[in-house]
């Protein structure tokens, strides 16, 4: 699944020396943007509020985080790479992950087996959560978005926006409308040491499971007969159909894989954030395609890369960027810089960082 | 398909048939089923059953559930193939099994606690539908009830046509009768002759039984007098006689007057809490129309539209207000009036629109919407945030915006400022109605099936989508400021991504590009809501489901514009 054809907002070439409004506008933004971020970094460094060890940690959640939006853009990649549809309830399947990897964990726990067996009870949580999210998933792939396969752009992604809050609505009902907090098993709490830094067990843990899974995903994509007719899928629909490949059933799979990506990516975001919320799916999933896109979309080393890249900045930049111009309590401006990101990456390159390399090299 | 058709399987064609038939109706009962015990689970059934539609004998509740059965036995009906005794018994067989999922969820709460995970469920849920009749008479009610509903919808179904249509009209009139009553209560509060008829159908509670019965029979009885009046004029006037293209352009703007009639007049006769309901549903019948500019003329998907809103409630809320934050209280500015700023307001929001424009020119489509909703998303986190908090008011928001004033004399009914509203709605309104087919209107919607051709046609992408973006969020900023002016304060959280969300959904259920879709869209969807309070908490699920049902069954939406219809209607070459 590479980025060669998923690439419908790729500006044309102009005559040169013709320059239009637009590029004038665009290229004073960027302008702009460069400065100011190049100016507070400088200030903020400057200033030398946080030490080393801040910085460190600041990194280290950023790494965390960024696995987990990772995990979810690999979701939206492969979805859009096959369908080119942007899947918006992707962040409620996500959600519906952490929900059912809450409730594995909170009746393993009640008995106290969380405890006694770790391997077992994360396992178990993965596990649920992974066949919950892939079978909505799939689900929702069968009765919302299967008729309008070929219908005009607009319907399908309507229909989706309907799913979205189809199923977040649902989860509101049947769980209430409370935030519901993850249990914290004891295996989770002695701090480990990197490096000479403490980095809480969580972390490593999520780090350490979203690369297995990533792995796995990247070999299945890449080296298994499903995962081969889902890359030719993605290059070319009617192509791949007279090769005498089942589209229907590699778009299900995909959803599937997605999904069950996702439901994962769910349980892991629960565990570092100790709380499950309805709407929780809506926020990450945003940004999480602003990490698809980033990656270049259809991509999936480049969503895995995008998503990392994406967990660094919102974790860094509200103290690198925000703390030089002194705003006021930085923090609560990470969802700011990651919407801030998606803009940029939506306006100035909608093929991802990498995908104009991979199209000339394949051109 | 190259497998070999040389041995085909002999089948006896009417035992396949009769097992055909089978599956298909105990697939039907399941939907229905499964969409009973969603309900359930979600909590939407304890929400019906709460609502009398007549006191003491029937709730909503029971309405959904029977006429869900009802539902899937008319769908086995007209699917099957069978003789007519075969088809009665797999109606039956198909109610019954709407009716088993309720029944093995009554089962498997008995032994099972569920209450820790699904807050819905609890055990006073199902006591109220089964009249308390335990579980054991609760079951049999429930199976019973589902055979008797699969039943009555396959009759019903299968009935010729005049007494189907003079059924469904009694039906309905005790269901809205029922439903609506504390409305309907209120509007008949006038007068002797008609408050005696209030005694006559009702009690304080809602619709009495002999009420019910009235009202039915009357709606019964109407609709075959109309029935058999239109039939004697057609006979006298001859089939040939009828003419397609007028008559129904006619009824078209008829029922156009009917609607905005409805607008005017209702609110005085149901008293000042539908003043209110009204008074929201016309603020957003302005930004159903800011919206429909972009997302139905000129194809822009925006989800940041609420961000306008915002601007324009902010604006006015900072020129206006009475406190501390409010632009006259730390510059030299003078403190305006609600007229004074409202231009001002609008001003800023096209403005805010045109500078949202401008980035996202080059971005199309899908990722369009996003982009907008990272705007959007943008707008409310920078509101909120402590940056902001000394211009804007942070969390707790600006007050004491001051309600607007005619001749010195401030308008604080919500009555009064309703129909100030709908002014500027007629205003708008006119506005677009006459941009849709101006040179202008026709740009858009040539940007709109083809941005590339219509940018060989001469046509100026920049200066068309500034355009749409701008006017669009003027619309929006105008709904704003008198929004501002109606709650005299103005908080962020007003401002959410649910209000952009909830305004596509009007669009979208009203039928896009259509001026007249986006009130009957507005009255369904933010009115309904209001009226029936309880409902409030599942508005968004059920703008969720009709948001793909509309998709999948109508794209074209309720009221859909011609132009619009013949498009979706008419299939694609090529």
């Amino acid at each position: 699944m590479t980025a060669t054809n998923a690439l419908p907002e790729r500006p044309q070439r102009r005559v040169r020396g013709r320059v239009s409004f637009t590029t004038v506008i665009s290229w004073m933004l960027r302008i702009t943007i460069v400065v100011t971020l190049l100016a507070s970094a400088v200030s903020s460094v400057l200033k030398d509020r946080y030490s080393i060890d801040q910085w460190f940690d600041l990194v280290a959640f950023g790494i965390t985080i960024g696995s987990v939006y990772a995990l979810i853009a690999l979701g939206y990649t492969m979805v859009y790479g096959v369908l080119r549809l942007i899947n918006f309830a992707h962040g409620e399947i996500v959600m519906a992950g952490s929900f059912a990897g809450f409730f594995v964990a909170a009746s393993l726990d009640s008995t106290g087996a969380l405890n006694r067996y770790p391997i077992l009870g994360f396992a178990a949580m993965l596990a649920i959560a992974l066949l919950v999210s892939g079978g909505i998933a799939v689900l929702t792939e069968r009765f919302a978005y299967r008729p309008f396969r070929h219908a005009p752009r607009l319907a399908p992604l309507i229909c989706a926006i309907g799913v979205s809050f189809l199923l977040q609505q649902s989860f509101r009902g049947f769980f209430g409308t409370g935030l519901r907090s993850y249990p914290d098993p004891d295996w989770l709490m002695p701090p480990v040491s990197i490096f000479g830094f403490d980095v809480p067990a969580v972390q490593v843990l999520v780090v350490s499971s979203a690369i297995v899974v990533m792995v796995g995903l990247y070999l299945i994509v890449h080296k298994t007969r499903m995962g081969t007719a889902m890359r030719a899928v993605s290059e070319d629909v009617d192509v791949a159909t007279l090769m005498g490949i089942n589209v229907d059933r590699v778009v299900t799979f995909t959803f599937a894989l997605g999904g069950a990506v996702g439901g994962i990516a769910g349980v892991f975001y629960g565990l570092v954030f100790k709380q499950v919320h309805f709407f929780m799916g809506f926020t990450p999933g945003i940004k999480a395609f602003g990490a698809a896109v980033l990656g270049g979309i259809g991509n999936v080393p480049g969503a895995m890369i995008g998503g990392i890249f994406l967990g660094i900045c919102e974790s860094v930049a509200p103290a690198l960027l925000l703390d030089g111009f002194g705003i006021p309590a930085p923090h609560q401006m990470r969802d700011l810089v990651a919407f801030s990101l998606l803009i940029a990456v939506l306006i100035f390159r909608p093929y991802g960082i990498f995908g104009e390399r991979l199209a000339r090299r394949r051109g | 398909m190259t497998t070999a058709v040389t041995t085909l399987p002999v089948l006896h064609p009417a035992r396949s048939l009769a097992r055909m038939d089978m599956t298909l109706a105990l697939r039907a009962g399941s939907v229905a089923g499964i969409v009973a015990v969603y309900a359930a689970a979600v909590g939407i059934l304890k929400v019906f059953g709460q609502r009398e539609v007549i006191v003491d004998h029937l709730t909503l509740g029971h309405v959904f559930l029977f006429s869900l059965a009802g539902a899937c036995g008319a769908y086995v009906w007209t699917r099957s193939k069978a003789s007519i005794r075969l088809r009665v018994i797999n109606v039956v067989i198909a109610g019954i099994a709407s009716g088993f999922f309720l029944v093995a969820l009554i089962a498997l709460m008995a032994n099972v606690n569920l209450r820790w995970m699904f807050t819905a469920l609890s055990s006073d849920l199902l006591r109220s539908l089964i009249y308390d009749r335990g579980a054991v008479g609760g079951s049999v009610l429930f199976l019973g009830a589902g055979a008797l509903g699969a039943i009555c919808g396959a009759l019903l179904i299968g009935l010729p046509q005049t007494p189907r249509r003079c059924l469904v009209w009694g039906l309905s009139a005790v269901l809205i009768a029922g439903v609506f009553q504390e409305l309907i209560q209120i509007a008949l509060r006038f007068g002797w002759p008609i408050t005696s008829l209030r005694t006559f159908l009702y009690v304080w509670r809602g619709l009495t039984l002999q009420g019910a019965m009235i009202a039915f029979a009357t709606a019964f009885c109407v609709c075959w007098a109309l029935d058999l009046g239109r039939r004697h004029l057609r006979r006298r006037r001859g089939p040939a006689d009828i003419d397609v293209a007028i008559p129904r352009l006619r009824s078209q703007l008829a029922s156009a007057v009917l609607l905005l009639c409805i607008l005017v007049v209702f609110p005085l006769v149901a008293g000042s809490y539908i003043g209110q309901v009204m008074m929201l549903v016309s603020l957003f019948v302005l930004m159903g129309m800011g919206l429909n500019i972009e997302v139905g003329l000129a194809g822009l998907l925006d989800l940041g539209f609420v961000a306008f809103f915002a601007v324009g409630a902010y604006t006015m809320a900072l020129l206006t207000a009475d406190s501390e934050f409010a632009l006259a209280h730390y510059t030299s500015l003078p403190s305006l009036t609600f007229w004074m700023a409202l231009p001002l307001a609008v001003l800023a929001a096209t403005g805010i629109g045109i500078l949202f424009g401008l980035p996202v020119l080059g971005v199309r489509g899908d990722y369009l919407a996003v982009a907008t909703l990272g705007l959007g998303e943008i707008v409310r986190v920078l509101v909120i945030s402590d940056a902001a908090k000394p211009v804007l008011g942070g969390a707790q928001g600006i007050l004491q915006v001051p309600k607007p004033t005619i001749g010195g004399i401030e308008l604080v009914d919500p009555m009064h400022l309703f129909y100030l509203t709908l002014v500027f709605v007629l205003v708008a309104a006119l506005i677009a109605w006459r941009l849709e087919g101006s040179r202008l209107g026709r740009a858009w919607t040539a940007i709109r099936d083809d941005e590339d051709v219509a940018q060989a046609l001469g046509i100026n992408l920049v200066q068309c989508k500034l355009l749409a973006y701008g006017l669009g969020a003027a619309f929006a900023g105008l709904a704003g400021a008198i929004f501002a002016a109606m709650l005299t304060s103005v908080y962020p959280h007003s401002f959410s991504l649910l209000v952009s969300i909830n305004v596509l959904a009007l669009l979208i259920v009203g039928g896009l590009g259509s001026l007249p879709g986006v009130i009957v869209g507005a009255l369904l969807l933010i009115g309904l809501p209001e009226v029936l309070r309880e409902f409030n908490e599942y508005r968004f699920l059920f703008y969720g489901v009709l948001l793909i049902v509309v998709m999948q069954w109508r794209p074209e939406g309720l009221w859909p514009s011609p132009q619009r219809k013949r498009e979706v209607r008419t299939p694609r070459l090529g």
